[in-house]
């Protein structure tokens, strides 16, 4: 007690009547508290702000993006002659193919406003639909020969212009200098609208096409199966690698100054700058050992450097937080030390590693820097459809969309980010599922 | 016992704790240290972890179809002279083993010698109870199985069924072999354990307290089946209790900073003890 008497009391007067231990602790009690409090509203604040910036972000992106997923279509009666586009009558698919569908749906346009004569008033009438309806059009009469020589209410894609006036994306109040859209296409799509020929129906190209210059015709398919080869192969490269070297690293490698040296310099690497890697990749695989670039072998190799880091870094965790009581059991009734490895540690090891595997493979997905670096910014329309094919990625498809100036883009960017963003979530979650999944309790 | 130890008997019993303590490092072990008929012999065994030495000139046999206790305060090294047995400490960075310490006459540190089949001749279980997060079937049949110690799958199931047996644990387990052996009792699990070192039919078991986490029940389970095991193997047993070492063993090496301070007769050893520290420690002066 003689130390807590010695406590300087505030008052001289008090000092003379020993304080009791449970006085001095009740007196700082509420101090303490209050303490505590200020604590937990600080954190739920922290909490809080960070949960608002997601769902603005999220409802920014979604209230921008969503429309992309509608696309706007026009109804015409489209008279198939067989005389237009089957004078022959042999249905064959190369006959079919190299028909002129843009004249059929010129003049079904013409025919739906017939006071229109003259060529300069024409021309802006065809702007009403797309440059790319004539093959979509050809499209479905390949698939659907039947259709020839009847005359058909086919949905026409509309363009771009038009497709943001319906969407309302387009004053219609405004002053014509400042719209893209004449007063005289109004009318005209005013007077389809009153006809019930324009409807707003599932963007099925925005997800089966690759990329366009024309808005209406650009999707993402192209970048999406781009980032399938990278990613897929990425993974097929950087996960043995990376699990082996840890394995090697924190189970078989003698500690020494070689190690230590290996071990600071991994972690290094996992902060290097990613657009390092992309000039290494350049440097390297395109220009000492000439891969092609802008494809997703070369890519796939860039990604697996910048990935291979963060997978041995949490592979080497993972295997840390194995007990060593199962190396033990292992070792003690005979097993070798490859077969503790791969018997016992490992297996217990695996989802934090499939956990590091999967985040390092998210940030390969999200990666945009490196890639422009190795070509992958090119415009490239067709679908890849194997690694070595030119391809571009989901993200450097984000930023080119974002540069063009058509506000048609600017949905497109970002439906292509809920995209993205869609798969980053799957992929984390996979992770989380994973780990469920796979965790074994001792 | 020779004339030898009993002149140093003599010499000890006018030794005064004070002098003990003076002469901490040229302890000689009291009592015979040999086996009648010796399955180990260790001879002269340092252990170090790095600068450190863990083990000081200790030399026992461990001898056929006994159980040797070694008992000792926390930190006298009984658990690393008990590893070094089998080269478990061979995972031990920095761990180094010298002198001489024989397997049926083959020299166990010899360069040449592989460790993986020697754990097989030397079984190991440990304090605490380590099965693998695998069904009950396959933590006994792991070890048969990466030896290659049976041809088919009959002949796996008779042996898994065979070392669960002797391990007391058939009756418990026979209808769920296939159930994690993690969901086990902590006894259970020990047995489970004690199965799976036997599956692969050693020489030498060494125990390394292997009932300092189980209950008052559970270790005369285990007590009773250490008594049972001796009849095919040879066993070190490593304890902290000395009523323990007084039911199980047949011999007791007490064990003191590194230095074995006695062997003997375990009747002897706790009736009569020779050195001043063994009788402080099993009287319970200290320890």
């Amino acid at each position: 007690m003689n130390n807590i008497n010695n406590i300087p009391s505030t008052s001289p007067a008090a000092s003379d009547v020993p304080r009791r231990t449970i006085d001095i602790v009740n007196a700082s009690l509420k101090r303490r508290y209050a303490r505590e409090r200020r604590f937990r509203r600080l954190g739920a604040f922290a909490v809080a702000l960070g949960l608002s910036f997601v769902v603005l972000l999220f409802s920014d992106i979604v209230s921008k993006g969503y429309t992309a997923f509608a696309q706007t279509y026009i109804q015409l009666p489209l008279n198939l002659s067989a005389e237009v586009i089957d004078p022959s009558g042999s249905r064959e698919p190369a006959t079919l193919a190299a028909a002129n569908y843009t004249k059929l749906i010129r003049d079904a346009l013409r025919q739906q406003f017939p006071d229109l004569t003259e060529r300069q008033a024409l021309r802006r009438l065809y702007a009403l639909v797309s440059v790319g309806a004539g093959d979509l059009v050809r499209e479905q009469v390949v698939a659907e020969p039947a259709l020839i020589g009847t005359t058909t209410e086919l949905w026409v894609l509309a363009d771009d212009d038009i497709d943001m006036l319906v969407k309302g994306n387009i004053d219609r109040t405004a002053a014509p200098e400042d719209r893209r859209v004449s007063d005289e296409t109004i009318g005209w799509v005013t007077q389809l609208e009153q006809q019930g020929r324009v409807a707003k129906r599932f963007n099925t190209i925005f997800l089966t096409h690759g990329t366009s210059r024309e808005p209406e015709l650009a999707g993402i398919a192209g970048a999406l199966m781009g980032s399938f080869y990278t990613l897929l192969l990425t993974l097929l490269l950087s996960f043995p690698i990376g699990v082996g070297a840890a394995l090697y690293l924190e189970e078989f490698a003698p500690k020494n100054r070689w190690t230590d040296l290996i071990e600071v310099n991994i972690n290094n690497l996992a902060a290097v700058p990613s657009i390092v890697f992309g000039l290494l990749g350049l440097a390297v695989f395109i220009g000492f050992f000439g891969i092609p670039r802008s494809t997703p072998l070369v890519a796939a190799l860039v990604m697996t450097i910048m990935t291979l880091p963060t997978i041995i870094i949490a592979s080497r965790v993972a295997l840390k937080s194995v007990p060593p009581s199962i190396r033990e059991a292992a070792l003690g009734v005979g097993a070798s030390a490859l077969q503790t490895q791969f018997h016992h540690v490992l297996p217990l090891a695996l989802p934090g590693m499939l956990t590091g595997a999967i985040i390092g493979m998210a940030r390969a997905l999200g990666e945009s820097a490196p890639l422009l670096m190795i070509g992958m910014i090119a415009f490239i329309v067709d679908i890849p459809s194997g690694f070595t094919d030119s391809a571009t990625v989901l993200p450097v498809q984000i930023f080119l969309w974002a540069d063009s100036p058509e506000r048609a883009f600017v949905e497109r960017t970002s439906a292509a980010i809920i995209v993205l963003l869609a798969f980053l979530f799957l992929m984390n979650l996979a992770a989380v599922l994973l780990r469920r999944k796979f965790e074994r309790r001792w | 016992m020779s004339t030898t130890v009993e002149a140093m008997d003599k010499a000890m019993s006018v030794m005064t704790s004070a002098e003990l303590a003076s002469a901490q490092h040229s302890r000689e072990t009291v009592g015979d240290f040999t086996a009648a008929e010796p399955r180990m012999v260790c001879r002269n065994v340092d252990v170090w972890y790095g600068n450190k030495q863990a083990i000081k000139n200790v030399s026992l046999d461990i001898g056929k179809n006994e159980v040797v206790s070694m008992i000792g305060p926390s930190g006298c090294g009984k658990s690393t002279f008990l590893r070094s047995l089998n080269r478990m400490n061979d995972t031990i960075v920095d761990c180094r083993v010298t002198g001489s310490i024989q397997l049926d006459g083959e020299e166990i540190y010899d360069k040449k010698l592989d460790p993986v089949p020697l754990r097989a001749r030397v079984g190991m279980v440990f304090q605490k109870p380590n099965p693998f997060p695998k069904s009950i079937y396959e933590n006994v049949a792991y070890g048969p199985r990466i030896h290659g110690l049976t041809n088919n799958k009959a002949e796996l199931d008779e042996l898994v069924e065979a070392s669960l047996q002797k391990a007391g644990l058939w009756k418990e387990v026979k209808d769920r072999l296939d159930q994690p052996g993690t969901g086990l009792s902590g006894g259970q699990q020990q047995r489970l354990c004690i199965a799976r070192t036997i599956a692969v039919s050693p020489e030498v078991i060494l125990m390394d307290e292997p009932c300092s986490a189980l209950d008052p029940i559970a270790t005369a389970i285990v007590e009773e089946l250490i008594d049972e095991l001796r009849q095919n193997y040879s066993i070190a047993i490593v304890t902290h209790s000395m009523q323990q070492a007084a039911r199980v063993s047949q011999r007791t090496a007490y064990f003191h900073l590194g230095d074995l301070i006695e062997v003997g007769e375990t009747n002897h050893i706790f009736t009569n003890p020779q050195h001043k520290l063994t009788e402080d420690y099993i009287t319970g002066r200290f320890g």
